[in-house]
Order: C-alpha cells, then structure tokens, then sequence
C-alpha cells in the first residue's frame, strides 16, 4: 500500500532551489579546485562569492509571499518568512568571512581550497537548518554545519592551539549532537511522529498524559543540545578556546553565521515543535539568559586576549538573544532575530578589524595590539569605536536598538526581574567594551608609525562599510525590524 | 521650515566636515567656527519667531521613525527648551573660540566632538519622543567620553570611564521606565505618556527609575562623585560645556518627565528630592569651601548651585498640591529655570577663567597663585565679576533665580528657605576665599608676575559670558516671558491628580 502523502512531488524541488544551486556550485568548485594552482587560489574565492551571491538571489527571489509558507518533501523542508531572513543573513555573513579572511588566511599559507568549500557546505547546512521542517532535516542541517566547523577549526592544523580548540570543539560538539538526538528519540517515542509540525499538535502535556515524563526529559535534552550549540551558559565551555584557537576568520564564521543558523534551530525545535510546553521551556531558557549574562560579562571583564573576550561577550549576548525566546510570542521571536542579526553584523566588524590589523606571523588578537590606534588611522579606530559602543548598547547605535527591542519584549512579557539582571550586566558589560576604546583613543600606541594596511581594496571597503551599517541601522533600522515582525507574522 | 531639524544635524555634519577636510588644524578650526556661528545665528529665530501665546509646543516636527513601535522623529520646543537650545548654542561659540590655542593636538577630533555634542544637547531639548529624547540623551556621552579621555588630565581615562560608566547606569533604568511606558500607552510620545492612567505605585517605580537618570546627571548628593573627577579632568572646553550644559539636561528631564508623567510619585517623595537638594547646597558648599584645586572647587559649587535648581522644581510640587498656590509654584519653577541658565552663563565662564591661567602657569592650584590682579588686570576684573554671580550678588543673573526659589521656597517652609538661604553665606565665603587667594594679594611667585593678561580671543570669551551673566541679572524679564507660558502649564498640570 502506497501512503498517499509519501509520494514525491517533483515540484518540491523548486522550493528546495537555492539549496540545490549551493550544492550544485559547491560542487563544482570543489571540481574546479582541483585543477587550480596555490596562486590561483583567488579564483576559488570569486567563484565561491558568486555561488553566495547566487544562493542568494535564488532565496530573495523565489521567496514566498509575506505571512505565507511553503512545505516541501511532506513537511520535511519548510519555506517561510523566517527562514528567508536567516539565510540572506547567512549567506551574507560567510560572504563577509570569504572577504574578510581572504588576505588572512593567505598570509597564513591557510587560502586552500577546503577552507571555501567547508565554508560553503556549512553554509548549505545552515540553511538545511533553518527550514528544518522535521527532527532529521534539523539533525541533517545541524551535522553538515558542525562537522564541516569541526574541519574548519582544525584547518591550521601545525598550530597546537588551533588543534587543542578543534578536538574540544569536537569532543563537546559531539556530545551536544548525541544529547540533542536523545532528546529528539523520546519526542518521537512519546509522539510517533518526526514531523515538527505534527510533533506540535499531537505532544499532550497535560498532567494526566502518559507521556509527561518522556516529553519533559526530551524537552531537557533539546535545551541542552541547544544551549550548547549556542554557547549559553553553563554550555559555554568550549566557546573561549575555540574562539581564541581558531584562525580568526573561522571564529567569524562561528561567532556569527553559525549563531543565526542555531536561532533558527532554536525556534524550529522549541516554538515549532515544543509550543505546547512554553511555559516550561521559557523558563529554563529565562535560567539560562540570566546565567549566560552573568557569566559572560563578569569573565570578560577579566580578559586580555580580545577574542577571548568577544567569546565571553558573545555569551552575553546569547544570553540577551535567549531573553526574546522568554517572551514566547512572535513579537519576541522577532525581537530576538533582530538581535542575532544585530550581533553578528558588529561581530563582523570586530573580527574583521583584527584580521585587518593581523599581519603575517602577528595576530593582533591582544587587546593592546589596538594601543593608540587612533593616532596610526583614525578611520579604523573609528569604525572599531562603533563596534564597541554598538556591542555595549549605545544609542545611537544599531546595538542600543537590539537590545531595546528584547527589553521590550521580556517587559512585555511581564518579566521585570529578567529585565534588571540584563540592565544590570548590560552596564558590567559597557567596562570592557569601553576599556578597547579607551586603549584605541587613550593609550600611547607601542609604535607609533601609520597602520600599515592590507592591500586588499574589497577587505577595506566592506569592512568600512559594515561599521558605518552599525551607525546607518542605528537611525534607520525600522525597514529591518518591520521585515523580522513580518517573517514571524508579529504584529508591531 | 525645519529649523529644529537644521539645528541638530547641522553641528552633526559640520562634525563629518570637520574630520574630514581638517587635517589642517587652522582649517578645522575656521570650520568649525564657522559651523557654531551658523548654528548660533540659526537658533536665534527660534526665539524672535516664538508665539509666547499658549503652551503648545512650537517649530514642530514629525516624521514616523518605527512605525512598529509607534516612534516618531518628533521635535518641538516651548520656551523652557529655547532658552536651554539658544544657551548651547550660545556656549558651543564660545567653546571653540576658547579651544582656538589650547587645543594644538588632534585639532579636527576635538573639534567635531564638540560639535557633535552641541548638535546632540539640541536634540535632547527638542525631542517631544522620549525615544529619540534617550536616544540623543544616551549619545552625547560618546562624544564627551572621547574629549575628556584624549585631551584630559593625567588621572583622564579614570575619571572618563566613571563619568561614562556612572551616567549610563542611571539612564539605563530610565529606560526600563520609558519601556513600561510604551507597554502602557503603545507610543513613546511624551505627551501620551503624560496623558497615561498610572496607579500610585506604579507612579513610584517609574518615579524612581526617572530620578536615577536624571539625579545623576544633575548630579544631586549622593551620586554627584562623577563630577569633581570628571571637572577636573577635563580640557577646558570639556568642563565648560559639561557645567553650562550637560548638567542643566538632568534638570530639564525632571521638568518634562517626572513632573508631568509622575505626579502624584513626585509629590510623594518630594521631601526626599528636597532634602537631598538641601544637602547638595549646605553640604557641598562646605566640600567645596575646603577645595584646594580650582577646578574641583567651581565642581563642587555647580553641584551647590544645581541643588537649586531641583530645590525650586519640587518645592513648586509642594506648594501646589499641598498649600494650592500655584504662583508661588510658578516662581520656583520659574526660578530653578534662571537659575539654570545663569549657572550656564556663570560656571561656563568660571571654567573659562581657570582654563585662561592654567593655559599660562599648567596648575590649577589655588596655592601656586596669588595677586594675579597685579599681573592681569583685565582678566581680574571679569574673573570678580563672575565670582560675585556665584555668591548672587544682586544685578548679576546668579541673584535672580536663587532668590525666587528662595522667595517660593518661604511660601510653603520657612524652614526651607532659611537652610537654602544659607548658600548664600557658603557661597560667598569659598568664592571670595578663592579669590581673596588667587587674584588678590601679593603676586604669588615670580611665574604669576610673568603672566601676561588676556589676548583678545579671551575677551571676546570672557567678555560674552560676562554680557549674558549681566543682562539675567539686570533685565531677566525677556527671558522669564519667554519661559512663562510653558511655566505656566507645567504648574497647571501639577495640578492634576492621575491615580
């Protein structure tokens, strides 16, 4: 007996397009490599663009209209406003990697051919992952991304460092995938069913369901799995290595593209799957938000190596990204997309300056690397300074509005006391963004010759560019905001 | 015509103009004059042009910001806020005429901070959103944070991460106040939020998270330990923009926040403001009276002499609800507000005649000095001048709006009154001591008989605060009927019970 809905719909495919274009070109290009030359590496790194930039205009285009979804393959692969949002910003991001490492990773003898196509396929499973229509397509998606980071980690591989942080990354990467497909076992033992959207409507959670105590110990272990994937504390562990072992592009990658992808797990697997346990879900993550604010900003404080501080900040801030997930309602998951898209568009310029200022055999990874560099390139001190005050949240700032939004989400929610805790660490937080400042503006440089700049035009331009998007989304970020009300169909 | 509008983002992009084509120090400083020029002369229509026949905001502007949140792009002033806009203005002049010589290092940044900061003070008296009001409110620190961290002192970068870190903390609890607000009301217009239905306690909360905003800015004993650091600290323009300014948004806030959104919270705890303005005046007039650095000794004074100022704001409260006589209400909002504009006028000049001898002897202690009446006749002359506007000699402006908060204060507590009439006598006795000890008596060392008087960038600074500090004292009339109508409504509206 054929099940009716098992049949396969090649229309589906359509829907599946941008996808199968990244596939297709990630391919190729890892043909075309082949037959490439050290020296001819750049072409490699135009054609990966251009698969980006492809992938791209395949989501905008073919994108669904607003409020409207789209399934494919019986529910297993989902089309809608939310995903769209999460991989233009993907794509963008691992193109802003791309630009950014470019020079870096040259200099590093590290511009090989699998640092682009481990980027691509990371890329292609982040968007598997974001329109993860059921428990596989979101293990699928989530595998392909964290193997391929595994790899990507570990790509200096003569650095002990690099090393260390990729088999820690690994090690408790690996466990969080095992603990997330435990908990993904009981929910489909207590449901019979993979489907997020099924799992959502037949999961009985009342006090008399026999299958209470399975669905609560899986919701536990999709929380876990979650906090670890995002790094909220106490799954922060591996964070701080890995973001200070890893070649500085790569801890872009991870630091940003990567937390998109892992909001939109996130939603998929709590909101889409485990709506009905809202309560209870909202109050482990309120638990773990406060958890990773305190924790995050106190230790950065602490912090000498800057991207060992950006680790520890990046816990602040998925501490903050957790708090739009209390609210629980679309005008809080929207809250916290604007956020995550906030963060990684100023944790782009911040890693972004340290490779700028990287030279070969020199990682400017020391926060003291930034001393006076107002008086070596004011412009670059600048746009540094912008970061800065946009990670604290300054208005008028792009930052300042992200958090605002979330405040006003968890206000909303009638959560006050989550509220201070966030202002409170909100203010621990402004010491250590203000202290790069102050050695960027305040300090005498160690030498006191102009910056000497990579030659790399693109890497300048867009680096510029994205600061001075931090202070332009500061004035004018109601078009993002409106957009990410409407990829959750919130009413403002 | 969008005149408000112009006023922000002029200075704004003067600041943009300046970093970038002023890499030559002489050019970015003509730049910059000319940007403060043009915005002084821009902001005097706002007052001829001003209606003083209701008190409906004037010169208004609104555009949709985020629609989502209802959040406007939303400008509008009434008299209280032209009179602190034509003051920015007025002093951003001054300050870049006064940085012409002592600032040589990084020319175009410290010229478009200050411009930067002019242009974000105007916003914040323009804003009728309370969003764009934090925003602007919020942003101005940035650019004082980099004046006083790069030109400062030698203890700069403590003394900026304090001011930095201190003002931030008090405004982010603001902000979970206006965010409550929101949530009542759907917008951030600060009319609907006046207009907001709020119980007693709620009042309270959001009286509390207003006043840790603004009592800092003021700043109000106990959380004003900012200030001396950050005074003494700063460059001079810093200071003088930080004294005649900064200060005065704290209590501008209080005027367009806490009364008219909180007022029933106001009243409540209006002997808590009242007594905490009452130590700032007797208490820190005697800190100040013991100062031995100039800087920190006009610091502590402003402190004084803000205490004032929150003194008439919520005393008005007392005499409305309690003894229902709104015009002696009137007389000390009326009178905290000269008060506010006469300490622009008087602790920007103080500043600027410390900055005048620090530029000539690098010390801003007061035993390096001595008889400098002997060398610099002129500057002595102007330097008693505006001493005598702190202790409020009469004819100076410093004697009016003391004595009208004095005078509303005796309608309601004689008590009061005779505790602020104090700072009278403390006022006088750390003011004439300094300058007993600096510009009088036997030239001091052989480095003061050196010092050679003003040159005629200083007049011109000098001399102009000297015309404003004189023309509140003479002739304050233009300057109340201007307030007068916003005054009035302000009184009318404490009127009105919300719970």
């Amino acid at each position: 007996m054929i099940m009716p809905e098992s049949t396969f719909n090649p229309s589906d495919l359509w829907t599946l397009l941008p996808e199968l274009f990244l596939l297709g070109a990630t391919c190729a290009i890892l043909l075309i490599d082949l037959f490439l030359k050290p020296s001819q590496r750049d072409i490699t790194h135009l054609l990966s663009l251009l698969a980006l930039l492809g992938a791209g205009v395949l989501v905008w285009t073919g994108a669904p209209a607003v409020g409207q979804g789209v399934a494919a393959f019986n529910g297993m692969f989902l089309r809608d406003g939310m995903a769209t949002v999460l991989k233009l910003f993907v794509l963008l991001m691992t193109g802003l990697v791309a630009v950014y490492g470019r020079g870096y990773m040259r200099e590093r003898k590290l511009q090989v051919g699998e640092f682009y196509l481990l980027l691509l396929f990371a890329t292609l499973g982040m968007m598997l992952l974001v329109s993860a229509g059921s428990l596989v397509t979101v293990y699928v998606g989530l595998e392909l991304l964290t193997l391929s980071s595994y790899a990507l980690v570990a790509l200096n591989r003569d650095s002990s460092i690099s090393s260390e942080a990729a088999i820690k990354y690994f090690v408790l990467g690996a466990m969080a995938s095992g603990l997330l497909l435990y908990g993904m076992s009981m929910i489909y033992g207590a449901t019979g069913t993979l489907d997020l959207a099924k799992i959502h409507a037949i999961a009985d959670f009342s006090a008399n369901s026999p299958h209470r105590t399975l669905l609560a110990f899986g919701l536990v272990f999709l929380v876990v799995g979650i906090g670890f994937k995002l790094g909220a504390a106490p799954f922060h562990m591996w964070l701080p290595d890995v973001y200070q072992g890893a070649p500085t592009a790569i801890t872009l990658f991870i630091g940003s593209s990567s937390k998109l992808a892992a909001f939109g797990m996130t939603y998929r697997l709590l909101e889409g799957a485990m709506g009905g346990m809202q309560p209870h879900w909202t109050l482990m993550l309120g638990v773990l938000a406060a958890l990773s604010l305190a924790i995050g900003n106190v230790f950065a404080i602490a912090q000498s190596n800057l991207k060992r501080m950006l680790a520890y900040s990046t816990i602040s801030h998925v501490g903050f990204l957790l708090l739009g997930f209390v609210n629980g309602t679309a005008v809080g998951y929207a809250a916290a997309m604007f956020y995550t898209i906030s963060y990684v568009l100023m944790a782009g310029v911040a890693f972004g300056m340290i490779m700028l200022l990287a030279r070969a055999g020199f990682e400017a990874e020391e926060i003291d690397d930034f001393k006076g560099l107002n008086r070596r390139n004011p412009w670059y001190a600048g746009v540094m300074a912008l970061a800065m005050f946009s990670l604290a949240g300054v208005p008028p700032l792009f930052g300042f509005f992200a958090k605002l939004m979330v405040l006003k989400a968890v206000i909303d929610a009638g959560q006050m006391w989550l509220a201070i805790v966030a202002i409170v660490f909100a203010i621990v937080g402004l010491y250590y963004y203000l202290r790069v400042v102050k050695v960027m503006y305040f300090d005498a440089p160690q030498d006191d010759t102009p910056l000497a700049l990579p030659g790399d035009r693109a890497f300048r331009w867009v680096l510029s560019a994205n600061g001075l998007a931090l202070l332009a989304l500061g004035i004018g970020w109601s078009p993002l905001l409106e957009w990410c009300y409407r990829a959750f169909g919130a009413q403002g | 015509m969008h005149l408000l509008s112009l006023l922000i983002w002029l200075p704004i992009l003067g600041a943009v103009a300046v970093l970038a084509f002023g890499r030559q120090a002489n050019t970015a400083r003509w730049l910059s004059l000319a940007v403060a020029l043009a915005t002084f002369a821009l902001s005097i229509p706002l007052w001829t042009g001003y209606v003083p026949a209701g008190p409906a905001m004037q010169f208004v502007e609104q555009l949709a910001w985020i629609p989502a949140l209802k959040a406007n792009y939303a400008l509008g002033v009434d008299g209280i806020a032209i009179a602190l806009i034509v003051l920015t203005t007025f002093t951003s002049v001054l300050v870049v005429i006064g940085s012409w010589g002592p600032i040589d290092n990084r020319v175009s940044q410290y010229m478009a901070s200050m411009l930067a900061l002019e242009g974000l003070l105007v916003g914040v008296f323009a804003a009728t959103d309370a969003l764009l009001f934090y925003v602007f409110f919020e942003g101005m620190l940035i650019p004082m944070f980099i004046i006083i961290g790069i030109w400062g002192g030698p203890r700069r970068v403590y003394a900026t991460l304090k001011f930095f870190i201190y003002t931030f903390l008090g405004s982010i609890f603001m902000l979970v106040g206006l965010i409550y607000l929101h949530m009542k009301t759907g917008e951030f217009s600060l009319a609907a939020f006046a207009h907001a239905p709020l119980s007693t306690r709620e009042q309270a909360w959001l009286f509390f998270a207003f006043l840790a905003g603004f009592a800092i800015k003021v700043p109000m004993w106990p959380v004003h330990t900012w200030l001396p650091d950050a005074h003494v600290e700063a460059p001079t323009g810093g200071s003088v923009i930080l004294a005649a300014i900064m200060l005065k948004v704290g209590g501008y806030g209080f005027i367009r926040f806490s009364l008219p959104i909180t007022p029933d919270a106001s009243q409540e705890y209006a002997w808590l403001v009242i007594a905490l303005s009452l130590i700032a005046v007797i208490y820190i007039g005697y800190v100040a009276l013991v100062q031995e650095d100039m800087k920190k000794l006009i610091a502590y004074s402003s402190v004084a002499h803000m205490g004032f100022v929150t003194l008439g704001i919520f005393i008005a409260l007392a005499l409305v609800r309690v003894d229902g006589n709104p015009d002696g209400a009137r007389l000390g909002i009326q009178g905290a507000m000269v008060q506010m504009i006469s300490h622009g006028f008087v602790s920007g000049a103080l500043f600027s005649c410390i900055g005048v001898m620090y530029d000539r002897l690098h010390t801003r202690m007061i035993k390096d000095y001595g008889g400098v009446a002997n060398s610099m006749p002129w500057f002595a002359a102007f330097a008693v001048l505006f001493a005598m506007a702190n202790c409020g000699l009469p004819g100076t402006s410093g004697f009016v709006g003391e004595f009208m908060v004095i005078l509303s204060a005796f309608q309601t507590s004689p008590l009061v009154a005779l505790l602020a009439a104090f700072t009278l006598i403390i006022s006088a006795a750390y003011t004439l001591w300094l300058v007993k000890r600096v510009i009088f008596g036997e030239v001091g060392n052989d480095k003061v008989a050196k010092m050679k008087d003003l040159d005629a960038r200083e007049w011109i600074v000098l001399g102009a605060f000297a015309l404003g500090v004189l023309a509140v004292g003479i002739y304050p009339k233009p300057l109340t009927d201007l307030m007068e109508p916003a005054v009035l409504q302000i009184v009318q509206q404490l009127g009105l019970a919300k719970a």
